[in-house]
């Protein structure tokens, strides 16, 4: 089972190299290590979310609020810093995280305690947030010139060489990785996604489990409010509109089985990456970018065909109908 | 819904109803908020007791409620469609390309719903043919469809619709009543009499009941649920010439987040997501429901995105209160 899993994304990432090769045999200037790090920085809040993401839907579940979550965190932070300047960056970093972690804990809490099916839940909660966003703003945008320029700018610096946002995604990263193979519940994640049942009698409490990957899934969103609203310089009821779907494309791209149970960090990130170099690819070669859409919709189609085959090989179909009755 | 809420997943020979579950069932309770919303609609607008306003209220909902019938059967099997506005999105530009080639209404008519029905068997047979999970397959599909309109139309759009076409959208039949309405009445006819009282809609509730079941049962699982997507994709083609007739114009943004509405209009209409359950009656009712709230939010002037956030606080809440209900209930017994 290793080794399926090393393959498939060991397969992404070949795919994302032959994107990479065919677009600098036309353009060589595309591969400049420049243009990688900037597709790397210009991809790594789609990686966090992807891996906030991830964590809920191997537990099947989905989150459709993460998006909206983002949406009304950046607006927060954005009219704090608006209306005081002074406050801190990193205190408000983390008070994104808090804001955000608070949302997740929502949906986390009405899965959990009444039982109400994920989809449901986070669809009430993805138009309900947004429309916070309106309400707090009243409809109005915070722009560049209201925010600070330490708010603007702390993301933009750099550190060894590598954005302080592509760092974000790094650490991250790395937490979720470690998060994901090194703890009890991290493995509980898993676990429960793949045999609730037998889950159950291991002594974790599925609920909790769900509630926690959601409490994840809206820290991250929350910090990721922050980083977009710094780095677009511009907050408003519109922001990531949509962007929930191509959270969950980043996933499924990446082999993260929509089913529960199956993903893991390296995949969602080769995933989101994936979606990255193809979005930076089309303007380089002439292709107006009103093809992305269609091209992620086809990534997803192929990526998922491509899953079912290796996921069908090891029966796990049977197995999890014979889990789900 | 009303007899077996706790688990979803038995099946009983017959459906007898005896009048107490009849008051307590999950239609009534839809009935008593659209009245309640009803009589606060008229008290919170005089312009709201208004035949031509109740007239306007329906194009609140006619078009989504048309894909929404189709949806139920989709979720009622277990399955999902949220390709639908997408769908409309592409059979809108389909519609504006054959415009161009200066096809005259009927023609017009007939790409709208053939579109429609196409994007659908693509759906239903990645589903059944390939074996793949629905709601990954129309997040794909949904990028897809969109995105060719994306392809074709760029940052244009294509106008110019002749009068006749307009009709579909804007046309009275009678009075007040709109064609839109009595399509969506006509429909939601034709979507109860085949979901209640005919052998397909028992094999639907099976196949969402128990899919294994059904099989050794001879349901012909696959084909029923390809049947399904392919009628859905129907159902969004005919809103998707509905709509281009009302708008008059085609945009790749056309119908966006109706896929959304849609699927809250099922489930407020007490079809559980997770299959086995649910009734047309209920997603009518819930339609209503949705196009009264918007609409006399409108008359508010209540802001469209405000409006979602009640939207989809009854959304959790109409879910929410009978679990808790029953918890309350089970504490104290």
């Amino acid at each position: 089972m290793n080794r399926l899993l090393k393959t498939r994304e060991l397969w992404l990432a070949l795919g994302i190299l032959a994107v990479i090769v065919l677009v600098t045999l036309r353009f060589p200037r595309f591969s400049q290590p420049g243009n990688l790090l900037t597709i790397f920085n210009d991809t790594s809040i789609l990686m966090m979310l992807a891996l906030g993401q991830m964590a809920v839907i191997l537990t099947r579940s989905i989150d459709l609020s993460m998006a909206s979550n983002l949406a009304l965190t950046g607006m927060i932070v954005a009219m704090i810093n608006a209306a005081a300047p002074g406050v801190p960056i990193p205190l408000l970093i983390a008070g994104c995280v808090v804001v955000g972690a608070a949302l997740g804990a929502f949906n986390g809490i009405l899965v959990w305690k009444l039982d109400i099916p994920p989809i449901v839940v986070t669809l009430g909660t993805l138009t309900i947030f947004r429309g916070l966003v309106f309400v707090i703003s009243g409809g109005a945008w915070v722009n560049a010139a209201q925010m600070s320029q330490e708010f603007i700018q702390l993301q933009r610096g750099s550190f060894l060489g590598l954005p302080i946002l592509s760092w974000f995604a790094v650490v991250v990263a790395g937490l979720v990785y470690l998060l994901m193979t090194r703890t009890p519940q991290g493995r509980a994640f898993y676990a429960i996604g793949v045999n609730p049942t037998a889950a159950v009698y291991t002594g974790i409490n599925v609920g909790r489990t769900k509630f926690l990957a959601f409490v994840l899934a809206g820290a991250i969103s929350g910090l990721c409010g922050y980083l977009w609203i710094s780095r677009y310089v511009i907050a408003s009821v519109e922001v990531a509109g949509g962007y929930e779907l191509t959270i969950v494309a980043a996933c499924v791209i990446g082999g993260v089985s929509i089913a529960g149970g199956i993903g893991t960090v390296a995949g969602a990130l080769l995933g989101a990456l994936f979606l990255g170099v193809v979005n930076n690819a089309l303007p380089v070669i002439g292709v107006s970018p009103f093809w992305q859409m269609a091209i992620s919709g086809a990534a997803i189609l192929i990526a998922v065909v491509l899953n079912g085959r290796s996921e069908r090989t090891k029966g796990r179909i049977i197995l999890k109908k014979a889990a789900a009755v | 819904m009303t007899d077996f809420p706790a688990t979803g997943r038995q099946l009983p020979d017959r459906l007898d109803k005896p009048l107490k579950s009849a008051v307590l069932s999950w239609e009534s309770l839809l009935v008593l908020v659209a009245l309640a919303i009803f009589i606060a609609n008229s008290f919170a607008s005089p312009y709201f007791l208004n035949e031509w306003s109740l007239s306007d209220m329906t194009f609140n909902f006619t078009e989504k409620a048309l894909i929404a019938l189709a949806m139920a059967l989709i979720i009622i099997t277990g399955e999902i469609d949220l390709s639908v506005a997408s769908i409309i999105a592409l059979a809108s530009t389909m519609m504006g390309l054959a415009l161009q080639a200066g096809v005259d209404t009927p023609v017009l008519v007939m790409v709208g719903i053939g579109v429609g029905l196409l994007c659908g068997a693509f759906n239903g047979f990645l589903v059944t043919g390939l074996k793949l999970p629905s709601i990954v397959v129309t997040i794909g599909t949904m990028s897809l469809f969109r995105g060719i309109a994306y392809i074709v139309l760029g940052d244009q759009s294509f106008k110019g619709y002749p009068a006749s076409f307009s009709w579909f959208g804007q046309g009275y039949v009678f009075w007040v009543i709109s064609f839109e309405l009595v399509l969506f009445v006509v429909a939601a006819v034709i979507f109860y009499v085949l979901l209640q009282h005919t052998n397909f809609g028992r094999r639907v509730y099976a196949i969402g009941n128990n899919a294994t079941a059904a099989r050794f049962s001879g349901v012909r699982v696959d084909r029923i649920k390809f049947v399904l997507f392919c009628l859905t994709g129907l159902m969004s083609g005919i809103a998707a010439v509905l709509l281009t007739a009302r708008l008059g114009s085609t945009r790749p943004s056309i119908a966006e987040g109706f896929e959304l509405e849609a699927v809250t209009m099922v489930v407020l209409g007490g079809v559980s997501i997770l299959g086995g359950s649910g009734t047309i009656i209920g997603v009518v009712l819930a339609a209503l429901i949705m196009g009264l709230v918007t609409f006399g939010l409108g008359l508010l002037n209540v802001p469209g995105i405000v409006m979602s956030i009640f939207i989809g606080s009854l959304l959790i809440v109409v879910i929410a209160l009978p679990i808790l209900f029953r918890m309350w209930r089970q504490r104290r017994a």
